[in-house]
């Protein structure tokens, strides 16, 4: 179970570093959302690594609800960041 | 022997998954991005099973990959084609100082990976295994819902939710000032739209089976939300213009009635002389199904607002409308409902 739960926590954590590097570089609006998204989904993952308690038990309850909160909250924010966006590249047709 | 099926099993969903980020994140084609990256959502729903949270892994194909990934797409088949400039990852860049700047930058993001590690690891062996979960198992008859994830959202992390919600109405609000949005999509073709008349009613009945099988069972109102947005969704990229949003008021009033019932049956707690969303035992599920039915409608609302990234048109025909009333003092307004 612990090695479970190392796994999988580690294995966010390198997506989100991941992830953000690439946020960092790239000049594409597009891409810098959708790496902010996977980055985001590293995160839930080692949230989620820790409230896992074996199959034999329910995994804990409060981290799950975290994440699915952060799951609608992230939609939206990425949403808002989109539309931002769009309107952005609207008014400046030099820039982006 | 069970142990190293399972074993192999994490090895695998772990390589695809870093492997579809890495696709996501480096493609040289957005579009071919945006369809990795609704892959890595669904291998995603996936580990979330394997880690025994179904209600999140529920959660994230509608949300997560599907609704995200519709959006994106969107986002990408609106912008301008003037996205000519390439992705300074792939560019092999010749000046000695930006390779040096990159590999400084790769450096600190491996040592940023160790210390976020070491601490996790360092957390995970130190911390009390157990947290909270056993406290949570113990009140959860007191809530009158027997799915622990619900249990905490709507009763012992009202609060919480109910800030959430007040998230998603600034977050629909903020893209609601960006003005009024084109439609771009067109009436579709015959087979595309008699499968849209199928899904979208089966999506709205299993969105109230989802609503209602929260209680005792994975599902809840923001499942039940995405996948009534969905339902919309699919009726908005299949242009069909006889269907429209609410009319204004019942827009408007449905966007804010997730928080409204919050506040509504917090309030009447208090006059009650209880404090502010504390739930008498008896009548808890009841309370938490109302709130719930209101969330739901709410969430599904604002998802598909931020799905169309702006206000939709005939909102602004309403508001003319309005305006006209509002000076004539004659005219009335009569807007066309869902479906």
């Amino acid at each position: 179970m612990l090695s479970t739960q190392l796994i999988y926590g580690i294995a966010g954590i390198v997506l989100f570093v991941l992830s953000l590097r690439v946020a960092f570089s790239t000049e594409l609006f597009l891409r810098q959302v959708l790496a902010i998204n996977v980055a985001g989904a590293g995160l839930f993952l080692t949230l989620l690594s820790v409230a896992f308690k074996g199959l034999e038990q329910p995994a804990d309850p409060i981290p799950q609800a975290l994440v699915l909160t952060g799951i609608v909250v992230a939609f939206s924010a990425t949403a808002l960041a989109l539309a931002l966006g769009k309107k952005l590249a609207e008014n400046s047709p030099d820039e982006r | 022997m069970e142990n190293l099926a399972w074993y192999i099993l994490d090895a695998m969903l772990i390589i695809a998954l870093i492997g579809l980020a890495w696709l996501t994140l480096t493609n040289h084609n957005l579009r071919q991005a945006i369809i990795f990256f609704i892959a890595f959502g669904l291998l995603l729903a996936l580990v979330w099973f394997r880690l025994a949270a179904p209600d999140v892994a529920l959660a994230e194909a509608a949300i997560g990959a599907g609704l995200s990934g519709a959006l994106f797409l969107t986002s990408l088949s609106q912008q301008k084609q003037t996205n000519k400039k390439d992705d300074p990852l792939k560019t092999t860049s010749t000046k000695f100082f930006d390779s040096f700047q990159n590999q400084f930058l790769n450096l600190l993001f491996v040592i940023l990976a160790l210390v976020f590690s070491a601490a996790f690891v360092f957390a995970l062996m130190e911390a009390d295994p157990d947290r909270l979960s056993p406290t949570v198992l113990m009140n959860l008859e007191q809530t009158g819902v027997s799915n622990p994830v619900t249990g905490v959202l709507l009763d012992f992390r009202a609060y919480d939710t109910m800030l959430e919600l007040a998230v998603l109405l600034s977050a629909a609000l903020g893209i609601m000032a960006l003005g009024p949005v084109k439609t771009h999509y067109y009436p579709s073709g015959d087979m595309l739209s008699s499968l849209s008349q199928w899904l979208v009613p089966i999506l709205i009945l299993f969105s109230g089976y989802i609503l209602w099988a929260g209680a005792h069972s994975p599902g809840g109102a923001f499942q039940a939300g995405a996948l009534l947005a969905a339902a919309g969704v699919v009726l908005n990229l299949t242009g069909d213009r006889q269907v429209k949003l609410p009319n204004y008021w019942l827009l408007r009033g449905l966007t804010i009635g997730g928080i409204a019932g919050f506040l509504i049956i917090g309030l009447l707690l208090m006059l009650s002389g209880r404090a502010f969303l504390d739930f008498p035992s008896q009548w808890s599920g009841t309370l938490i199904l109302f709130i719930e039915s209101f969330a739901t409608l709410s969430i599904s609302i604002i998802l598909l607002i931020a799905f169309q990234s702006g206000e939709p048109q005939e909102w602004e025909h309403e508001s003319k409308k309005l305006a006209l009333k509002n000076t004539a003092g004659k005219t009335k307004i009569k807007g066309k409902t869902l479906c």
